[in-house]
């Protein structure tokens, strides 16, 4: 059984359609025939523009939304199954930290519906606020912290319950362009050390490469999958890597698929 | 020089106790509102003695002042004042109403936020009985409950108050972000646990923006109640006797008296909100 759990892709779906408002005038085929799989401790990136079906996707993956039709099993389980066995932790494009909670206890929450005893959740959120690198920012409201800072609570919030898969959609995207390459760094750090698997959505081509193992170019109306690319640059990747003719030809090569899929 | 003045500053600050700046802060801050009090009294003094204007019309603040004083002489004194009593009597039928109206409000709310069904049946009813004047309702309580028992002004109060908590409840805890309730949803989190950890503390603020406003119309519904009939030793009616028999420095206390219970409850409110939301928007600057 054990066996069965850790050769089982992550992700694994089949012909996936999601159409929403099936039927009515305002039908939006969202996603159309999406077949991915990914293996555990994998970093995959969804790419493409607005309407592709990439924070769709992920929805789907998390059991926030149901698939139209298609088989998609997550830790070969159903996304609902899933989802109850708390098998992933999820960041958005926004923080959506809890006003009223100071830093820790946001970091400790999933922990409170989870159930953990009193000591544990303080002691993890402690230590997942170091891993962060916000140790000492626990007893500060979230509105003291910068866009930056936040983001990182929550991901920290998200990795506390040591959930196998993290799904994020698109966390750096409303932040500068400095700190979105400090947090990039940071990411691949806390992936390499605690090797969760990562799905993540952005629309940012350089962003997609530097972090991924492989990306994932979708088009948009219907949302397709158009191209997978191995991203073959060497770990670890450090502030240098972006400098390295192969990101370049990486992130040209992504670029043209995009264009492509966009009809010209 | 610039820069001298700026050591002396930075001296200033570490050297001057905290405490003290701060007050002093306070101080500065409210100076105006203070400013405008006593200007508009200085004002009215004058004018009544000026244009000497019947004191029915409008007695002076200094009259008015008396009277309190002599009222306060004989509640220390004597221990028997009758505009302190009354005063008792009122505050009693306002803080009651407001706690049976408010925890109704907050209790009902948080069943019908659980049965979405039957908030959406009770939210147009409680909506249309928000506009209602309540108030014109007294006289039917009077009957109910008796003339002279404060659960007849309790019973007005709880109406009033009830509504306007009722709604803003519902609202606090529906209102919530959807991005937040997704999170949650991750999670698989129970709709009790949703509740607890989310929904209430998002329906604080609205819960206490509504207490605040019924806390000042708890003793406004009191005392109009009052006014309908009611014991001797109650506001409204300390009110209307005494301004039947010319007395307007007395009636005048009674109105003062009045104002003082809403404002000394509505800050009450305004207290227990600050200690138990530090973290609300409006009281992080100057806070």
């Amino acid at each position: 059984m054990a066996q069965a759990t850790t050769t089982a892709p992550v992700i694994a779906a089949q012909s996936i359609n999601k159409i929403f408002k099936p039927g009515s005038a305002e039908q939006v085929v969202a996603l159309q025939d999406i077949n991915l799989t990914v293996q555990a401790g994998e970093f995959v990136s969804l790419i493409g523009p607005s309407g592709c079906g990439k924070s769709t996707l992920l929805r789907l993956i998390a059991d926030l939304i149901p698939p139209t039709s298609g088989d998609l099993k997550v830790n070969n389980k159903t996304p609902h199954q899933a989802r109850l066995d708390r098998d992933y932790g999820m960041v958005f494009q926004a923080a959506t930290l809890y006003d009223w909670r100071t830093v820790s206890k946001n970091v400790q929450l999933p922990l409170e519906i989870m159930g953990y005893p009193a000591a544990q959740r303080k002691a993890r959120a402690q230590e997942m606020l170091e891993l962060v690198e916000l140790g000492k920012f626990a007893n500060h409201y979230p509105w003291q912290l910068s866009g930056g800072m936040q983001q990182r609570v929550a991901i920290a919030r998200a990795l506390a319950f040591e959930p196998s898969l993290l799904l994020m959609d698109e966390p750096f995207g409303a932040l500068d362009e400095f700190t979105r390459e400090r947090m990039n760094m940071e990411l691949l750090r806390i992936w390499q050390r605690t090797g969760i698997t990562v799905i993540f959505v952005t629309h940012s081509i350089p962003e997609a490469v530097f972090l991924s193992s492989r990306v994932v170019v979708m088009s948009p109306r219907p949302g397709r999958i158009t191209r997978v690319i191995d991203i073959d640059l060497p770990y670890p990747r450090v502030f240098e890597t972006r400098e390295l003719p192969r990101f370049f030809e990486l992130v040209t090569d992504v670029r043209e698929h995009l264009r492509d899929a966009h009809g010209g | 020089m610039a820069e001298i003045s700026q050591i002396v500053e930075s001296a200033y600050e570490e050297t001057a106790q905290p405490r003290l700046r701060r007050l002093r802060e306070r101080f500065l801050y409210y100076l105006p509102a203070i400013l405008v009090a006593v200007s508009v009294l200085v004002v009215w003094e004058l004018v009544v003695r000026v244009f000497n204007i019947q004191q029915f019309l409008l007695p002076r603040p200094s009259a008015i002042l008396d009277a309190f004083l002599a009222e306060t002489q004989l509640f220390v004194t004597r221990g028997g004042s009758i505009l302190f009593e009354a005063a008792g009597a009122t505050l009693w039928s306002a803080v009651g109403g407001f706690a049976i109206g408010g925890g109704a409000g907050i209790l009902i709310a948080l069943v019908t936020a659980r049965w979405t069904i039957i908030s959406q049946a009770l939210m147009p009813f409680a909506i249309a009985a928000n506009s209602v004047p309540i108030i014109a309702f007294a006289p039917i309580t009077n009957n109910w409950f008796g003339l002279t028992n404060p659960a007849s002004k309790m019973a007005i109060v709880a109406i009033i108050v009830f509504f306007p908590v009722m709604i803003n409840t519902v609202r606090g805890l529906t209102l919530v972000e959807p991005r937040q309730l997704e999170l949650m949803q991750s999670y698989a989190a129970s709709p009790f646990k949703i509740l607890r950890a989310l929904r209430i503390p998002n329906a604080l603020p609205y819960i206490f923006s509504a207490l605040r406003v019924a806390s000042a119309l708890s003793v406004i519904g009191a005392v109009v109640a009052e006014f309908f009939g009611g014991p001797r030793a109650t506001l409204g009616v300390f009110i209307t006797q005494v301004a039947s028999s010319f007395d307007f420095a007395r009636a005048w206390t009674g109105i003062i008296m009045a104002s003082l219970i809403g404002i000394g409850f509505y800050l009450l409110v305004l207290f227990v909100e600050r200690r138990l939301m530090p973290w609300h928007v409006s009281f992080r600057d100057g806070g």
